[in-house]
């Protein structure tokens, strides 16, 4: 059978979904942007990933467009007059987001919700003020059915952001992500205690370093998709991976490794990068016609190319010989240290490479810990976590992360998984994400053991959606089908549960 | 000399030993030996019988040149064997640890904590070492709670209570010879404990169990507590569960655990004499 009909023929693709994967076919058939040969050799080996962006990139991967735009202007394209209330706002709001492209074809930032809502929230009663914003979120859910599309709130504490805390906890869908910009000394305890409650119940929102995000972006970050860190109005172009177990096969030692094997494979995905940056700018549309650049709410100059890398903990294990995960990357000094060395290096060799556009960045990349997708196994974990079935004691975890996360300003983070006394003590967990925040953890997750909706690698699915996949009915969410993959292949459902009786192994 | 105490385990996160998040530090040793204890191997000190030495399945313990048991915490898988293994109520892989060796663990947890519980065995066994402990969390801005069982004499010597922040308290029966088959010590103490600690401000809660099927004791047992501390502090009413208790006690005691609903009815007689403050877990 041919690879199209094959996609006709799936009983588990809605519509929509059959639609994407035979466009991305289509794109598929197209060789005008052509790389070296060592690239296609890497990518063969899969040393070098493309994360299935398409052969022909005809817009940016990730799109942050400023939504305060919107409410200022209107839009002349779509017709909009600026709204003048609630109902007019959400109303705006779902129109445009019909119109912002990304990698899946849906909005991957929907705003900061709570900002842009307030003023009209306020005039409102607050009964009615939920009711609209109710269909507001179902609309989301139901029309823009991909869980890669997020939204933030906070700092601030406001009625809007407690009414989408509450309707999240009421409706449990897995759409939209949703993230806490948090900083202790801006965000009241008594709101950042509620968005714990509220991501027990339903694994989100997660809490993002606030402080960190502002001093390396500004203050106008999105935090979208999974967890990428990017610019209002701006977002990202490309976002490639290495996949550095496969890359570390090449080593015959951790030195050569570093010295040698890397350097390449480094040099080989920025020379991918810039080759779609260029094409991106250059040859397609979307910079000199789209209405998002045209009407303002996007600026080229604020966009990034994202380097991205998986599979640190085993590229170390596999250069120090180490089989046992148990005995390996953040639970061994040594390969823990070896880590931290072949972060120093990429991170280097990134940053001293001149990147085409990227303006506000100074014309540099910046690094990406890629959350892994569904055909990723066991064989590489996600960006530089521990792996699965390894995981230490969350505080030794957390350890271990604080090293990692400040190499990734355009996203990484880690998920922790509680048992159910926890919900009867959530209190118990504020202090951990104030803790590992202020040690330098970008970005925390967490879900109560229980949940039906539940965080995969970054993105959310409901457990019972993989349910319906597996018994062969089609799910609405375009993303269930990555959560059976990596849960069937990655075991990503089955990270240690956090209990009270856990104690420090590395100390025995 | 410097001082040393007998600690079982460090738990570095703990979200059951009192409020928020905290290190729970168990100290080995009881004075009591409750039935429906949970871990009775921290009742006893080790006496280096070697039972366990000859039934550890990857050579961890071994005798010393002294002829005292000794564990090799590196070897060890965590399997529990010795524990299952040793007749006397205690466990091989004890630390005797310094003020100093323990505030070293609370340091590394500090940033992620409200404070610590010394819990056990029964900590205040070891009432010196505490207040040398007390006094070091201090300076780290962290807070300090005593888990205890009541038996210590607050009132002859508070010195403890000026370095801490409050007591948790079991009340385990107040009935005199359910009291005695059920903990086999004398209940004189806690009691004048719960009134004492109440009168200095240091009891943050007190802990009753509830069994199945003893409702005449467990309504004593409530109502006697309730008076006494109406709204002043956390009554935590807690659902016997037979995990960990030993097997010939679980035929005694049951073996299965309370039923919600049964103990829902204590907390809401709780309640309805004034303490307020009264929950199940």
């Amino acid at each position: 059978m041919s690879e199209a009909l094959n996609i006709i023929k799936d009983k588990t693709l809605t519509y929509r979904q059959e639609l994407i994967a035979l466009a991305r076919l289509g794109e598929s058939t197209d060789d005008s942007l052509r790389y070296s040969d060592e690239y296609y050799q890497a990518k063969a080996k899969g040393a070098l990933c493309d994360l299935n962006e398409g052969v022909m990139p005809y817009r940016p991967r990730y799109i942050c467009p400023d939504y305060k735009v919107l409410f200022e202007k209107g839009s002349a394209f779509l017709e909009l007059d600026p709204p003048k209330d609630l109902l007019e706002a959400v109303n705006a709001l779902e129109i445009m987001y019909a119109h912002v492209p990304s990698i899946t074809t849906y909005p991957v930032y929907l705003g900061d919700l709570d900002k842009l809502l307030e003023p009209f929230v306020l005039k409102e009663d607050r009964a009615y003020a939920k009711k609209i914003l109710r269909l507001f979120l179902l609309h989301i859910d139901k029309v823009l059915t991909d869980s890669f599309v997020h939204a933030d709130i906070g700092p601030e504490d406001s009625v809007t952001a407690r009414i989408l805390l509450e309707l999240t906890e009421e409706m449990q869908l897995a759409v939209p992500n949703l993230t806490l910009r948090y900083d202790p000394e801006i965000t009241s305890d008594d709101f950042a205690m509620a968005c714990v409650k509220c991501m027990l119940k339903t694994s989100k929102p997660s809490f993002a370093n606030h402080k960190m995000f502002v001093e390396e972006w500004g203050p106008d970050y999105a935090i979208a998709s999974c967890y990428n860190g990017l610019k209002i109005a701006g977002g990202g172009f490309t976002l490639p991976r290495m996949r550095l177990y496969e890359c570390s096969l090449d080593a015959t030692s951790p030195e050569d490794f570093v010295n040698n094997v890397l350097p390449k494979y480094v040099d080989l995905q920025l020379e991918y990068m810039d080759k779609r940056v260029k094409f991106i700018v250059e040859e397609s549309t979307f910079f000199t016609d789209n209405f998002l650049s045209t009407e303002g709410f996007v600026k080229q100059e604020n966009f990034i190319g994202m380097f991205g890398l998986v599979g640190l903990a085993e590229c170390c294990n596999h250069l120090l010989g180490i089989e046992d995960k148990k005995k390996g990357f953040g639970l061994n000094k040594e390969a823990t240290e070896l880590g931290i060395k072949i972060m120093d290096a990429i991170e280097k060799q990134v940053s001293e490479h001149v990147a085409p556009y990227c303006d506000a960045f100074g014309h540099r990349y910046k690094l990406h810990a890629q959350v892994g997708i569904n055909t990723d196994g066991m064989d590489d974990s996600p960006g530089t976590r521990i792996p699965i079935f390894a995981e230490p004691s969350i505080l030794e975890q957390l350890e271990v992360n604080e090293k990692f996360h400040k190499y990734f300003p355009t996203g990484t983070g880690d998920i922790f998984k509680f048992e159910e006394t926890y919900e009867k003590t959530p209190e118990a967990i504020l202090p951990i994400i104030k803790g590992s925040l202020a040690n330098g953890l970008r970005y925390f997750s967490g879900y109560l053991e229980n949940c039906d909706v539940v965080r995969v690698t970054g993105y959310l699915v409901k457990k019972s959606e993989i349910e319906k996949l597996r018994q062969n009915k089609q799910s609405l969410n375009n993303v269930t089908v990555f959560g059976q993959g990596a849960q069937d292949g990655g075991h990503a459902l089955d990270r240690r549960v956090q209990k009270a009786d856990d104690i420090i192994s590395s100390s025995k | 000399m410097t001082l040393l105490a007998p600690v079982n385990k460090i738990i570095p996160f703990s979200n059951v030993d009192g409020p928020s998040n905290r290190t729970a530090i168990f100290f080995q040793g009881c004075c009591f030996n409750c039935l429906f204890c949970h871990n009775p191997e921290t009742i006893n000190m080790c006496i280096s019988c070697g039972d366990c030495v000859k039934t550890c399945p990857v050579q961890a313990l071994s005798f010393n040149e002294q002829g005292k048991v000794v564990w090799d915490s590196n070897k060890c898988v965590q399997c529990d064997t010795c524990i299952k293994t040793c007749q006397h109520n205690s466990s091989p892989k004890i630390k005797w640890m310094s003020v100093d060796e323990v505030v070293q663990e609370v340091k590394r947890t500090a940033p992620y904590i409200e404070g610590i519980t010394t819990s056990g065995g029964e900590c205040t066994l070891w009432n010196d070492f505490l207040i040398e402990l007390y006094k070091e969390v201090k300076l780290l801005g962290k807070t300090c709670l005593i888990d205890s069982n009541g038996s210590f004499d607050f009132e002859k010597d508070p010195r403890i209570l000026e370095v801490s922040d409050g007591v948790m308290l079991d009340v385990k029966a107040v009935g005199e010879k359910w009291n005695n088959y059920l903990i086999g010590y004398d209940r004189t103490m806690i009691l004048k404990n719960l009134e004492y600690l109440l009168k200095v401000d240091k009891l943050y809660e007190v802990r009753t169990i509830i069994f199945p099927n003893r409702d005449k004791e467990n309504e004593k047992t409530v109502r006697y507590v309730s008076n006494i501390i109406k709204d002043k502090c956390f009554y935590k009413i807690i659902r016997y569960r037979p995990f960990g208790v030993r097997e010939e006690y679980q035929e005694a005691l049951g073996d299965f655990t309370t039923d919600e609903d049964y103990a829902q009815k204590y907390v809401e007689l709780a309640h309805s004499l004034g303490a307020t403050k009264a929950y199940i877990i």
